[in-house]
């Protein structure tokens, strides 16, 4: 019994470390439906975590700070968006810059706001459906934060999928020109969702340093924007998937921890590559040709579930510019 | 009409005066007026002979990587895992300083040998795995940057650990027969100097001379039309990354064998990303390299004498060359900029694409 409680409290620790990840992925996946790639979310997420703190240290408002956070992450989204459609500059290269920047700027910003304590989320449970045996602890005995991400993973995927302003978000990125005719204002569209998955990745931030990962400190969540990146391709450009990517993420850092526990003899440093050997191993995965010989070898009626299951193909005008005169 | 002449012609001191004022207004909101910080930093960089020493000394690895990424943009290939690239190198090039023992001028041949052979073989992998494995190559090379970083401190907390204990700090010196003459009491070395000029000398003519910069061009700027042509893009992808992972490996190399003289925790420090900084603020333009190298180390030695002197942050300098770097993305080119008209030009990096 004494395990399976163990088991229980790692299982809901992994969903509350992987829910700022699932807020970026599902913010990421929003902008990308849309066509428009933003690159720069470590960038942003580290500025924007760092924002988030020191606002809502300096006027104990938890809100304040999540709004903060997620201007910062809208701003950012409006370079990127800015550059691509208006000025028809690579989004690549403007994102990988704002990467360094944002890199940069919180830690020269934030330098005094180091390791110091400050708000945070406090828990809070749901009644009666906490009391739910494992699902209750898993999902309903967790804070805003968690409640927020899986409500909105769940809203995003009715959104995209089911309803009428979700197939025209998707339609712009799959054929713009197709889209453009039929009078859907490709551009404007295209700015919204950039600013909406924007503030999304912004409020991801502000998820870090005032629950998930309390405080700031110098390069606080670097890294981690570049999984989100990857956990966006990895998840098909789906938000369910692609939380179920964040959640699986999760668990192999709770899992690389029990390793850690069990072989000490292994350098404590080796386990920390194990994220990214994932990310690559993740995309060969689900881009290489190999996986298609694989799943050609399976016999008939395994393939079409396994290529569903395995492969993934991005919206088809990701990151090509669309020009409406 | 004059006017017209007039914004044109100043056009490229706009994203100086930009990035100037953005890092003032900083400076102001932390209670450092820029002027002081100004002198600070001309005098960090440029104060006296030890300081320009010490610039030349950063420049060095930041001009090979560059030089090296001017032929994977060439290419249409981003690649971000050039960090990697460089502290692979200097784990090669640490390797052999540390287990073998030749006379120096063998033992330094064999040292850089093993830094360039160590990022070729880094760079090689992200090109195998795009073009076998169409992972795109911004995201294998970041995480190769990581599993680099990591492989660094696995190595010197652990087998390559001095002898007194593991810090995480770094190694045991190298032997002094295997570090690279120094001039002086500097950490710069002439003999680095000049085979970066080699290197860049060697990137211009590949680029403008051969039929292999042609190919190059003619895949970074059509891809399709590139292997109509017949031109194999699996093989020019391999050769472009592993040519700059050389390179890169080459500066890797050079940076403990001369900058440290032991292999660090932070290696390399961000010199490949600063060098993706370098090339995408020359716009690709070959003979614009060597002097952004050189402003940008000045600017990155500024920064740290103004941080020992005032406790500011040293991402200051990250901040500015930062800045600049994204102004002139953005705003660089004049002609898209106040004209309606459609220019024809076409791009000269490739759109990532998750095929």
């Amino acid at each position: 019994m004494n395990d399976f409680d163990q088991l229980i409290k790692t299982l809901s620790s992994i969903v509350l470390q992987s829910s700022p990840l699932m807020l970026a992925v599902c913010g990421e996946t929003i902008t990308e439906r849309a066509g428009l790639i933003n690159l720069s979310l470590d960038g942003t997420m580290l500025l924007a975590a760092m924002t988030g703190f020191i606002v809502g240290l300096k006027t104990s408002s938890l809100i304040l700070g999540f709004l903060a956070a997620t201007i910062v992450g809208m701003l950012f989204a409006l370079i990127v968006a800015f550059g691509s459609i208006r000025l028809k500059q690579s989004q690549v290269a403007v994102g990988f810059v704002l990467t360094l920047l944002g890199d940069d700027l919180s830690a020269f910003l934030g330098q005094n706001f180091t390791r110091i304590p400050g708000p945070f989320v406090m828990k809070l449970g749901i009644p009666i459906l906490k009391d739910i045996p494992i699902l209750g602890p898993l999902f309903f005995d967790q804070d805003l934060v968690v409640y927020f991400s899986i409500v909105l993973v769940g809203l995003t995927w009715w959104f995209l999928f089911r309803t009428q302003p979700g197939l025209k978000l998707r339609g712009v990125g799959e054929r713009p020109e197709a889209a453009f005719a039929r009078g859907v204002k490709v551009n404007q569209l295209r700015y919204l969702y950039a600013l909406i998955g924007g503030g999304l990745v912004g409020i991801a931030g502000a998820a870090y340093s005032l629950d998930v990962k309390l405080g700031w400190s110098e390069g606080h969540t670097r890294g981690l924007g570049w999984i989100a990146l990857a956990i966006v391709i990895f998840g098909g450009w789906s938000p369910i998937r692609g939380a179920i990517g964040a959640l699986l993420f999760g668990a192999t850092k709770a899992l690389a921890t029990v390793l850690q526990q069990t072989f000490p003899q292994i350098s404590v440093v080796a386990f920390n590559g194990i994220p990214w050997i994932l990310m690559i191993a993740v995309l060969l995965v689900s881009t290489s040709e190999l996986t298609e010989r694989f799943i050609n070898i399976m016999p008939i009626s395994w393939r079409r579930p396994m290529r569903r299951f395995l492969r993934v193909s991005g919206p088809m005008a990701l990151g090509t510019p669309f020009g409406e005169d | 009409m004059r006017l017209r002449v007039w914004i044109r012609l100043t056009w490229p001191v706009v994203p100086v005066i930009m990035a100037l004022l953005v890092t003032s207004i900083i400076l102001i909101l932390f209670g450092t007026s820029p002027k002081t910080a100004v002198g600070a930093m001309t005098e960090g960089a440029f104060g006296n002979l030890s300081k320009v020493l010490q610039v030349l000394g950063f420049l060095v690895p930041l001009m090979l990587s560059a030089s090296g990424l001017l032929v994977t943009f060439t290419a249409g290939l981003w690649n971000i895992g050039v960090e990697g690239q460089i502290i692979i190198g200097a784990i090669m090039a640490s390797w052999v300083a540390l287990k073998i023992d030749l006379p120096t001028p063998l033992q330094i041949t064999l040292e850089l040998l093993a830094a360039i052979v160590g990022g070729a073989v880094w760079a090689g992998l992200v090109a195998l795995l795009k073009t076998r494995g169409g992972v795109n190559e911004i995201f294998s090379g970041l995480a190769l940057n990581n599993l680099a970083i990591i492989l660094t401190n696995y190595l010197i907390s652990g087998p390559w650990q001095p002898p007194e204990g593991g810090t995480f700090r770094g190694t045991q010196p190298f032997a002094e027969n295997a570090l690279l003459p120094l001039l002086g009491d500097s950490r710069f070395s002439p003999l680095s100097l000049v085979l970066a000029i080699i290197a860049f000398g060697m990137v211009v003519v590949a680029l403008r001379g051969t039929f292999w910069g042609l190919k190059l061009k003619a895949l970074g700027k059509n891809p399709k039309s590139a292997f109509l042509l017949g031109v194999s893009s699996e093989r020019e992808v391999i050769l472009a990354l592993m040519f700059c992972g050389g390179l890169a490996g080459l500066g890797g190399g050079i940076r403990v064998l001369s900058w440290f003289d032991s292999l660090r925790q932070s290696i390399s420090g961000g010199i490949g990303f600063l060098a993706l900084l370098v090339v995408m603020l020359s716009s690709y333009q070959v003979f614009l390299v060597p002097p952004i190298s050189f402003f940008f180390s000045a600017v990155l030695m500024g920064s740290t004498t103004l941080h020992l002197r005032t406790g500011l942050h040293p991402s200051l300098g990250g901040i500015l060359t930062g800045v600049m770097v994204l102004f002139v993305l953005l705003f660089g080119d004049y002609g898209k900029l106040f004209t309606k008209r459609k220019k024809p030009s076409p791009p000269i990096v490739q759109e990532i694409s998750h095929e």
